[in-house]
């Protein structure tokens, strides 16, 4: 019985905890007493369920409680604040007595309050982690390289930011959307990439958030079935996804892409990732993630044409450089080049890049070793590229691959 | 809620109410304190002189000192305030990118009566 509490509480949790957080604080704009408020509750059904029972709408009993938890904590408020409190949860509870009364769903107006332009953008994804999926803000903060008490700090602030500032709980109109949405989508691309740069956790203090990232996605993408571009994120990352056991050989050593046996890639993720695409397709309205999405579609087709299309990827990037011009998308697209027409093209493609970003972008660096590497060219050349790949990289695997690709010689003498 | 909107402009701008540019400048501001008035939102507003009028008072150990010009140095000045009353950050953000001419517009809520909690 106890047994049954428990994992009863922890599947409410697990399953509600952004739903009913999103609903109690988009009733009363304020996140941190909702988070209190859903604490309460969730401390009264440990205590509660295992004598009493599970009640038969959990979910439901989770939410009276917060309630009475929210409305009793104002108690310390001002008469004028509680009572607009109170108002308003009062109001909710009668729209909500409809036939199919669960919870209604406020988790995208949260996902957007999280990432209003009014908020720090390096705190869209923290704040969406930890109130949409009920994250603590210590692995929050590990995933992210912070020092939990200054994450924590800052995420105080921002929730204080969105109560006092008065930042709205809604999905914004048409003419926003594309745009804002578009925030949100950053915001879950960083989680993902938390774990990404870091795909066997060999540094212990940086727990990826990569399932959390996809189970966000997917939330956006349930939420706004219709945005191409929610889609084209989500296929994106699970084809990206599809490889990320493959980048490390199991002696830690970096495998490139090149290099990866289609074998090893997770078909699941791949049909995931093709089914968004599709969707996405069927809506009419490319952009960049649906072109990023795409390429990585083209790379993942190896599985089943054995050979990479470069031609089209360099096609694909052209796009995407049209509608988001970034260094990484020049440099990567000078990558393709590399494969596609050649060194001497690859080379020349660097050159298009702006100089005083590619000088501290270690990806362009490494891009123009390759390209020096076969184009013969002289070892002094070559010996400068590395000396910068290396300098501007801090993962040890990629540090390897690059001595093992120059040759003992100019690997060992940048050793010390 | 009310917002309080912070409107600066640089020497250029200020420059522009009194040289020959003063038809232009005048017309779009007139323009837009029109429609923001319009609106009903509108509590107060004001423009205000230029910062070389600005006198700034520190009285530090009971020893009251003046000093000829505005509380700090900066590239941009305050020009003009408004608050108004909306319904919340997104609707006054709206207002606030309409401003015309360059300059920012910094969008604060008033402290109203303080919250207990605080």
């Amino acid at each position: 019985m106890a047994g049954e509490a428990t994992s009863a509480v922890e599947a409410v949790v697990r399953e509600s905890y952004g739903r009913l957080l999103a609903f109690l604080a988009s009733q009363t704009s304020d996140i941190a007493a909702a988070e209190d408020a859903l604490a309460d509750a969730l401390e009264s059904a440990v205590r509660t369920w295992p004598e009493r029972g599970v009640p038969e709408r959990p979910e439901s009993w989770m939410l009276t409680v917060a309630r009475r938890s929210l409305i009793g904590g104002g108690r310390r408020r001002q008469v004028a604040e509680r009572n607009q409190v109170e108002l308003a949860l009062r109001t909710a509870e009668r729209e909500e007595l409809g036939p199919a009364s669960s919870v209604p769903d406020k988790r995208l107006e949260l996902m957007f309050t999280c990432a209003h332009p009014a908020i720090d953008p390096s705190l869209h994804a923290p704040l969406m982690l930890q109130t949409v999926l009920g994250l603590d803000a210590a692995r929050i903060a590990a995933a992210f390289l912070m020092a939990p008490a200054t994450l924590g700090q800052q995420l105080v602030r921002a929730k204080r930011k969105i109560k006092v500032a008065g930042v709205p709980f809604r999905v914004p109109g048409p003419e926003e959307l594309p745009e804002r949405a578009g925030s949100v989508a950053d915001a879950i691309y960083a989680a993902y990439g938390t774990g990404w740069d870091d795909p066997v956790g060999d540094d212990d203090r940086k727990v990826g958030l990569v399932p959390e990232a996809l189970r966000l996605v997917e939330l956006l993408c349930e939420l706004l079935p219709d945005d191409p571009e929610a889609h084209g994120l989500a296929a994106l990352l699970w084809h990206t996804e599809a490889r990320r056991g493959s980048r490390r050989a199991d002696d830690g050593t970096l495998v490139l892409l090149s290099e990866q046996d289609p074998a090893t890639w997770s078909r699941a993720a791949i049909a995931t990732a093709d089914r968004h695409l599709r969707v996405a397709a069927s809506l009419h309205s490319p952009g960049p993630w649906q072109v990023q999405a795409v390429i990585q579609a083209v790379h993942n087709r190896r599985a089943s044409a054995g050979e990479t299309d470069w031609l089209t990827i360099v096609a694909l990037y052209d796009t995407l450089l049209t509608m988001r011009p970034t260094v990484g998308a020049q440099v990567a697209r000078a990558g393709a080049v590399l494969e596609a027409a050649g060194p001497d093209a690859a080379l020349a493609a660097l050159a298009e890049v702006d100089p005083g970003a590619a000088a501290t972008y270690q990806p362009w660096w490494a891009v123009r070793l390759e390209a020096l590497i076969r184009a013969g060219a002289p070892g002094d050349e070559i010996g400068s590229a590395y000396g910068e790949a290396v300098r501007l990289s801090n993962d040890p695997a990629v540090r390897a691959h690059l001595a093992l690709r120059v040759g003992p010689g100019l690997g060992a003498e940048q050793k010390g | 809620m009310e917002y309080l909107l912070i409107l600066t402009e640089d020497d250029d701008e200020f420059a522009c109410r009194t040289d020959e540019r003063a038809g232009d400048y005048w017309a779009e501001w007139t323009a837009f304190v029109g429609e923001i008035n319009a609106s009903g939102i509108v509590r107060y507003g004001a423009a205000l002189q230029p910062p070389s009028t600005a006198s700034t008072v520190r009285v530090r150990d009971g020893v009251r000192s003046v000093q000829d010009g505005p509380f700090a140095e900066s590239k941009e000045n305050l020009g003009g305030i408004f608050v108004i009353d909306v319904p919340d950050l997104d609707a006054a953000l709206e207002w606030a990118a309409k401003r015309p001419r360059s300059g920012s517009a910094e969008v604060r809520p008033l402290l109203g009566m303080a919250p207990a909690d605080d």
